[in-house]
């Protein structure tokens, strides 16, 4: 499994993906997390309003930072 | 960090410490400025006017529904409707500098195309609530103002330009469809997101009140009673507050209590009852609703991001410009009022391009204007570069470029300082 966190570095962004980290070593699931910084690939997601969170290429949320629990639901 | 960074980082500190004339009287004068700046900042602009405007851009990140705006910078939206919201809208969605760009390419990409694009991304910087909040209190009103309102307009301005010469080429971008935005109840509703925000902004407002020249008057009475005034804006917030957001009630009480009584018996030091104000608030806001608790974490994740960078873009500005008023900063005031003084053209045209050059973390724009204006420079001008800076800086003329091309980039470029210097001379020759 494939998370992406989109986001160009901000704080909300570093957030998120400290949350996605955490949420894959709770739930003990086989998951890699990857930042994408660059704006025209988070653009080819269609995401404009960052942070945004991407599980297997599929745009899961927009604009928010998801708890560890709200990421372990989209994950299991 | 790669390592040969590291290595010029330690050879440019250790090449700084070995170097620099500390026995030199500018040298210590300038270093004892940075400090006094930095105290200054502390004890006039941080409590009663930064710490309420973090509050409010929490407030505004966490109630107020981003995606709604959105739905106006859509690729179906009514074209007027869309340059209107684009000028604006930075208000609620660039409430930290680095949702612009993102946005920027969104819009761009995916929405309503390049003219409510570049709109957006010209204003969205310059009136963020901070932004605004801070350059009235330190810059003074009339450029707070003409800052707000000369984004606003020429936002709209830039935007109708590159849309009318890049018509014809809208077809080349990339169809991309934009991803779904959350679409879920918002906790507030849209009269109750006015009052909420409302309430905040009256007690921000009054609470800096300044003094006014004459002591009589309608500014002179509204300073006599601004402490009433911000009581009742802040015992309406807490109202909403309990009511709307279930915070809790008790706390809420004793909070309202303490401050009242702190007031009572301390007329001299409002910023006791102030802070203890904002003490309960946080406590109240940690333990009640979830909403109140993202409210409170938000306010604290932008606090922690801007104040470091502008408590050091105070010391930056006071070593190098000193404290206005004073000639004691590493730059002599001469070369600041023979390069930016006065309002020529040329003073406006400098202005623009250094700060379309620059790169001005959130906020720190606005002490080095203070230092700069202390030092000499023009009103006229010191529009222009707030004007040019924020939008616009080297490493993001680089992400603008690879998003629009090279073109584009530079058309918009072009624009933003032509306009710049342009209103920059305006305002100086109107207040000047």
């Amino acid at each position: 499994m494939k998370i992406q966190i989109l986001g160009t570095g901000c704080a909300k962004c570093l957030k998120l993906t400290h949350n996605a980290e955490e949420a894959v070593k709770e739930s003990g699931i086989d998951a890699e997390v990857e930042k994408v910084t660059d704006i025209n690939k988070i653009m080819d997601y269609g995401v404009m309003m960052t942070p945004g969170l991407v599980v297997d290429g599929v745009v899961k949320s927009v604009g928010k930072v998801l708890s560890v629990e709200e990421i372990k639901k989209l994950l299991g | 960090m790669k390592d040969r960074y590291k290595l010029l980082l330690v050879l440019a500190v250790f090449a700084l410490a070995y170097f620099i004339p500390f026995e030199a009287g500018r040298v210590q004068r300038a270093i004892l400025e940075a400090f006094y700046m930095l105290q200054d900042y502390a004890q006039k602009h941080v409590l009663l006017c930064l710490v309420p405007a973090f509050f409010i851009a929490g407030a505004i990140t966490v109630f107020i529904s981003q995606a709604s705006v959105m739905k106006y910078l859509g690729p179906l939206a009514n074209k007027f409707l869309s340059y209107s919201v684009a000028s604006v809208s930075g208000t609620i969605l660039a409430v930290c500098s680095c949702t612009v760009l993102p946005l920027f390419a969104g819009i761009y990409r995916m929405g309503a195309g390049i003219g409510p694009a570049t709109a957006f991304l010209y204003s969205g910087p310059a009136i963020n609530i901070l932004a605004i909040v801070l350059s009235a209190k330190v810059l003074g009103w009339q450029i707070g103002l003409a800052r707000a309102l000369g984004s606003v307009v020429f936002a709209y301005v830039i935007g109708l330009i590159m849309a009318f010469i890049f018509r014809n080429d809208e077809l080349e971008r990339k169809k991309v469809q934009m991803a779904a935005l959350p679409d879920e109840e918002p906790t507030l509703r849209l009269w109750q997101q006015a009052v909420y925000v409302g309430s905040m902004i009256g007690v921000l407002v009054f609470a800096n009140w300044a003094r006014p020249q004459v002591n009589q008057g309608l500014w002179h009475e509204i300073y006599s009673l601004k402490w009433y005034v911000t009581g009742a804006f802040g015992l309406l917030f807490t109202y909403t507050f309990v009511k709307w957001l279930k915070a809790r009630l008790w706390v809420s009480i004793i909070g309202v209590l303490v401050v009242a009584l702190l007031a009572v018996l301390f007329p001299k030091y409002p910023l006791l009852s102030f802070s203890a104000g904002i003490a309960f608030l946080v406590y109240a806001g940690k333990t009640s609703s979830e909403e109140t608790k993202n409210w409170i974490d938000s306010t604290w994740t932008f606090t922690l991001m801007i104040l470091p960078l502008l408590f050091g873009g105070v010391l930056v500005a006071g070593f190098l410009l000193g404290m206005p008023g004073g000639d004691n900063g590493i730059i002599p005031n001469a070369w600041i009022a023979r390069l930016v003084g006065g309002n020529s053209v040329g003073a406006n045209l400098l202005a623009s391009v250094v700060g379309a050059l620059m790169y001005f973390a959130t906020l720190t724009e606005v002490p080095i204007v203070q230092g700069l204006l202390g030092s000499g420079m023009g009103k006229g001008p010191a529009l222009a570069l707030l004007l040019a800076g924020p939008a616009l800086s080297l490493p993001n003329m680089i992400v603008i470029r690879s998003i629009l091309g090279t073109k584009k980039a530079f058309v918009f470029f072009g624009l933003v300082i032509g306009l710049s210097t342009i209103v920059g001379v305006i305002f100086g020759w109107l207040v000047g």
